[in-house]
């Protein structure tokens, strides 16, 4: 069933990125620089990341199914940091990146296994790419959340600590600002749910089509992951908001902005 | 009676302040002296050493929501959460009779907050600071925006407040209403309050 992709084929579809970056310099776009690094990461992490997959699942070994997903939970919360243009100071900007989504993520893989019930729970096969894409997912969420979180508490520094001064307790006081944070970080799986199949076909399900899976299974394993990915996103935006806001502010219900870094 | 006890933060303090009900402090001193450090410390809205009481309970010993609701800070900056005037209060009724005695028709309570000019989120922001749990006023340069005759009024309207038992403590910049006002002055300088008696 499965077809294998020549390098040809592969590199005739590089041509639209290098069109695109062509276009960018063109334009002045400046973002010819970005996109072909980008690009270039693409290449060389998935090959890598397919090659570490093949010998994983020649092994089956469990153990080496749990170190991997220690390794890419670090990296989540090392990219989840790197993409904050506030962060806290010390060991809390990590802390508050990875700790969410590391929670939100093992939670949702375990029900996940639990539910689809693999031969070997911790078979690298299965357990892998699906931790891989919840916490992909809990990731982009986490950051999006905590990122909105910081900007928009800087930005509403006086209304927050008008509410403060009136005795509104933190949690009263920073309402608006982790409801604004916690929607934005679930916009894109809403919009990835309400979308799918009317606008785009999300690229898994694609992707089983083209290896050549039948339509009707590959949607039903689309929609069991959205709904993995729906839990995952919001486990880890209601845990970022929780402990952005307990961070950002102390016992004595006052706001601590001295905690984020450059505020 | 509002105390202030050893209130200690950055180069400001330790300061211990002492105004019964219904009297008026006033602090006056240069820009970058600490005073809204000051009056941020009595409020507790920044860490600090020394404590503040009010009737001699201890700010320290009940939770801080409920101080503030006590001791309430009107910064010079306003702060606001919502579209329009109105919904920043809990008493509608009690805002319409305020209003007016700020030089504000009762109809600004339908007013949208980002078109309000400085002058008059000063004066809307004060009102709201006047809950019937609230003891005691922390004033921040109160009357910084307005023209003669709206400090007029809300010096009026202050003093309407000190009649009725609150505790004002205020940072001003204006000799003549810190006179007007305040049975105690204080110049804040090198971090010390000193009694001053112009």
């Amino acid at each position: 069933m499965t077809q294998q992709l020549s390098t040809a084929q592969l590199a005739a579809t590089a041509l639209l990125v290098l069109l695109a970056a062509g276009l960018s310099l063109l334009l002045e776009l400046r973002i010819a620089r970005p996109l072909l690094v980008a690009a270039a990461r693409t290449v060389v992490q998935l090959l890598l990341v397919g090659m570490v997959l093949q010998s994983l699942f020649a092994q089956e070994a469990s153990w080496l199914t749990l170190l991997v997903m220690t390794l890419m939970l670090g990296a989540a919360a090392h990219e989840t940091q790197s993409r904050q243009q506030r962060r806290f100071a010390g060991a809390w900007s990590i802390a508050l990146a990875g700790l969410p989504v590391a929670m939100a993520s093992i939670l949702v893989t375990s029900v996940a296994l639990a539910t689809l019930q693999p031969a070997r729970l911790l078979s690298p096969l299965v357990a892998i790419p699906l931790f891989g894409i919840v916490l992909g997912n809990a990731m982009s969420a986490a950051s999006v959340t905590l990122n909105t979180f910081t900007t928009t508490l800087l930005r509403e520094r006086a209304s927050v600590e008008a509410r403060l001064a009136l005795g509104a307790t933190r949690h009263v006081a920073l309402g608006a600002v982790r409801r604004d944070a916690a929607r934005n970080g679930m916009i894109p799986i809403v919009n990835q749910m309400a979308a799918a199949g009317v606008i785009t076909l999300p690229g898994m399900m694609t992707g089983q089509i083209l290896a050549g899976m039948a339509p009707v299974d590959a949607a039903k394993y689309q929609i069991l992951v959205l709904f993995l990915l729906a839990g995952a996103s919001a486990l880890a935006v209601a845990a970022t908001t929780y402990a952005a806001a307990w961070r950002a502010t102390d016992a004595r219900h006052r706001l601590r902005l001295d905690r984020l870094r450059g505020a | 009676m509002l105390q202030t006890l050893s209130l200690q933060r950055l180069h400001v303090g330790p300061i211990d302040l002492e105004a019964a009900a219904g009297t008026c402090v006033a602090i006056e001193g240069r820009s970058g002296s600490g005073k809204s450090v000051l009056l941020r410390m009595i409020a507790d809205l920044d860490p600090h050493a020394g404590d503040a009481a009010l009737d001699g309970e201890l700010c320290s010993r009940m939770p801080a929501p409920r101080w503030r609701q006590r001791v309430s800070y009107v910064a010079a900056a306003t702060g606001w959460w919502h579209d329009t005037v109105a919904p920043h209060f809990a008493d509608l009724e009690g805002l319409r009779v305020l209003l007016p005695r700020v030089g504000l028709p009762a109809e600004a309570a339908g007013w949208e907050v980002a078109r309000l000019s400085t002058g008059e989120r000063q004066r809307i922001a004060l009102l709201r600071a006047l809950t019937p749990a609230c003891r005691v006023l922390l004033l921040d340069e109160p009357t910084s925006g307005l023209d003669a005759e709206s400090t007029a009024q809300v010096e009026g309207l202050l003093h309407g407040e000190l009649a009725r038992g609150t505790i004002i403590v205020m940072v001003t910049h204006d000799p003549g209403q810190a006179g007007r006002l305040a049975s105690q002055r204080y110049l804040l300088a090198d971090g010390r309050l000193h009694e001053n008696m112009l």
